[in-house]
């Protein structure tokens, strides 16, 4: 964690309530470009409402954040140019083909055409979808579909990318390949912001907060955090942390 | 704006690929256009009728040919017990029940005077009411030919008789369809341009691309416009549609100019997508969008003088239909298609749902919230 590394995501204090309800309580953290930053936590822990937060489709209730450098209270049309999103909702159109969503997606981020026909061969190519390229999304098994909306995430070369629970529902071998995305994602200067519930995966990060009821709790590389609660997995060091948790959703 | 061409081409080629989308836009219009004009006819005819003839004589043989000959009644019982009639009402086989009384005959000769009994059931109160009033017309058509061809009269006539002879303008043969058609083309203009524009958008919530737009640097007013286009045409296209159908099936060519009801189409069209965007940043599911969409379509149709005049409703009621954008354009289309009334004749509704059109759509886009 050298000090010269640039910083693409600092939160401070960041909070946000519903009413009484606090949903994210005075959460601290920064995330270096280019690093693979895993964001934990149970379900209901408020990892959903602080990615909402930090891609300016939620404005917070407190605290400071910047994303790629811009402020998410006042500067969220910026912070949207720099990332790319995949929900846990599936977010392609499921009525266009493959082709039309990349050039959807890659149009409405003003990417020009000869930079989208450029890519989408490129990407076709990679995801070897060529055959399937005008077939209607719908029709694709679920992994496909999910390789294609991270690929469409950061068609447009995106700083940050938010994946949030993008695995969820896929086999253990498209799991793989969806991570081997991610770390080409990560090697070409794309930093990665991704929640999971799968502790395998937060073992491929290179560093993990896990939240606990709206707070974070614990924030450091997977094998500084397994010896700070001296246990052998990620999944024990997420147990130990998650049962403290006094709400649910 | 190269935004916007492209949430132009995908919601377009969303649309038509869409089959209950083309159905509705298509097959919609066919089959209220062809099918509900005839049915929905306010006259009322096989007026089921139960004749007591307690005369049997010739004056009441032909009171009852003259009424059965009339075409609006069906003669169900012809008895001689009042029990037996008022069985068949019971039994609903019936609507009215008329009662002829003994020496029908006799009285109206010697004294100049009869008196019929009509029984009504008032179950079904619209055919009841008209049923018995065509009755009555009948009999009093039946009493004049008494007194001129049978009635001995003295050389002048003493009472005095006043004849009406009518004249129905603007729809000379007073045809039901050239009413009614204009109306549905309204109500099928309005469901596409509210409703659908509506379920369409709702849709992009449930199923989660909504989420996904809103984090891509698209601005609020490209999407709301991407969204409003298609729409605004496909409009204009069921309404050229239908009329297209109108002429080939009922034969109504408008007399009044296209170029006012596409004028005002055009208008019209902007104030109920607004409608729509506004149901559509209310509801969270298609579900909750259909239901707020099937009230407020029973309100406007019921509220837009389509089936009942306006001007016969309650005024609570007539200052409710002021607020529906639907009662102004059944009242211009009716104008133009059958008195050929041009733009400065409509004006005044003409402002009202430039109005209309105004504040849907500020209130629209003001709670559309992009960001919560």
């Amino acid at each position: 964690m050298g000090i010269d590394k640039e910083k693409v995501i600092t939160a401070n204090q960041l909070t946000k309530r519903f009413g009484d309800f606090t949903a994210v309580d005075a959460i601290s953290f920064e995330v270096e470009k280019g690093e693979i930053f895993g964001f934990l936590g149970a379900n209901g822990a408020g990892k959903t409402t602080a990615i909402r937060m930090l891609s300016g489709l939620s404005i917070p209730s407190d605290g400071e954040a910047t994303v790629a450098g811009f402020d998410v209270y006042r500067q969220t049309e910026q912070i949207k140019r720099s990332i790319g999103y995949m929900s846990q909702k599936f977010s392609l159109y499921e009525d266009l083909t493959v082709r039309e969503n990349i050039r959807f997606f890659a149009g409405i981020y003003g990417m020009s055409d000869q930079f989208i026909k450029d890519n989408t061969a490129r990407l076709l190519h990679q995801l070897r979808l060529k055959e399937e390229e005008n077939k209607l999304v719908k029709s694709l098994p679920l992994g496909w579909k999910q390789k294609l909306a991270f690929s469409v995430a950061i068609f447009h070369e995106p700083e940050i990318v938010f994946l949030d629970e993008p695995t969820g529902g896929v086999d253990p071998v498209t799991r793989r390949e969806f991570w081997t995305m991610i770390y080409e994602a990560a090697e070409s200067g794309i930093t990665v912001f991704v929640t999971t519930h799968y502790m395998d995966e937060a073992e491929y990060c290179n560093r993990v907060s896990i939240m606990v009821d709206g707070r974070i709790d614990a924030l450091d590389t997977p094998k500084n955090l397994k010896q700070q609660y001296e246990v052998g997995s990620m999944e024990d060091v997420f147990i130990k942390l998650a049962r403290k948790a006094t709400r649910a959703d | 704006m190269r935004t916007l061409l492209f949430l132009l081409q995908k919601e377009f080629r969303q649309i038509f690929r869409d089959k209950a989308i083309l159905r509705m836009i298509f097959v919609m219009p066919i089959l209220q256009l062809v099918v509900l004009p005839w049915a929905a006819d306010y006259e009322m005819k096989n007026i089921r009728l139960s004749i007591v003839d307690h005369d049997n004589s010739p004056y009441s043989q032909e009171l009852v040919h003259k009424i059965t000959a009339s075409g609006y009644f069906l003669l169900n019982t012809y008895t001689q017990s009042f029990a037996d009639a008022m069985h068949e009402v019971e039994e609903d086989r019936a609507d009215l029940i008329l009662e002829i009384p003994p020496r029908f005959e006799r009285t109206l000769v010697r004294e100049n005077e009869a008196t019929l009994f009509m029984a009504l059931n008032a179950i079904n109160g619209v055919k009841a009411n008209l049923g018995g009033a065509y009755l009555r017309t009948i009999i009093q058509d039946y009493n004049r030919e008494v007194r001129l061809n049978w009635v001995q009269l003295p050389r002048f006539n003493p009472e005095t008789r006043i004849e009406i002879v009518p004249s129905n303008w603007f729809n000379p043969f007073m045809n039901y369809q050239y009413f009614m058609v204009p109306g549905i083309l309204v109500i099928l203009v309005t469901l596409v341009g509210s409703f659908l524009t509506a379920l369409n958008i709702v849709r992009e919530k449930e199923v989660g691309t909504m989420e996904q737009i809103n984090v891509t640097p698209i601005k609020k007013h490209h999407f709301i416009l991407g969204k409003l286009i298609p729409f605004w045409i496909l409009g204009l296209v069921v309404l050229t549609v239908g009329f297209f159908l109108s002429w080939v099936v009922y034969g109504i060519v408008p007399v009044g100019s296209f170029v006012t009801i596409y004028v005002f189409a055009a208008i019209y069209l902007l104030a109920v997508l607004g409608l729509g965007l506004l149901i559509s940043s209310y509801a969270d599911s298609q579900q909750q969008a259909m239901l707020i969409s099937f009230f407020m379509m029973m309100v406007f149709i019921l509220l837009s003088g389509l089936y009942t005049s306006i001007d016969s409703m309650p005024e609570w009621a007539q200052l409710v239909t002021l607020l529906n954008p639907v009662a102004y354009f059944i009242d211009v289309i009716r104008l133009v298609v059958l008195k050929g009334a041009g733009l400065s004749e409509i004006r005044q509704q003409l402002l009202t749902i430039i109005g209309f059109a105004v504040v849907l759509n500020a209130w629209a886009v003001f709670s559309y919230k992009k960001r919560s």
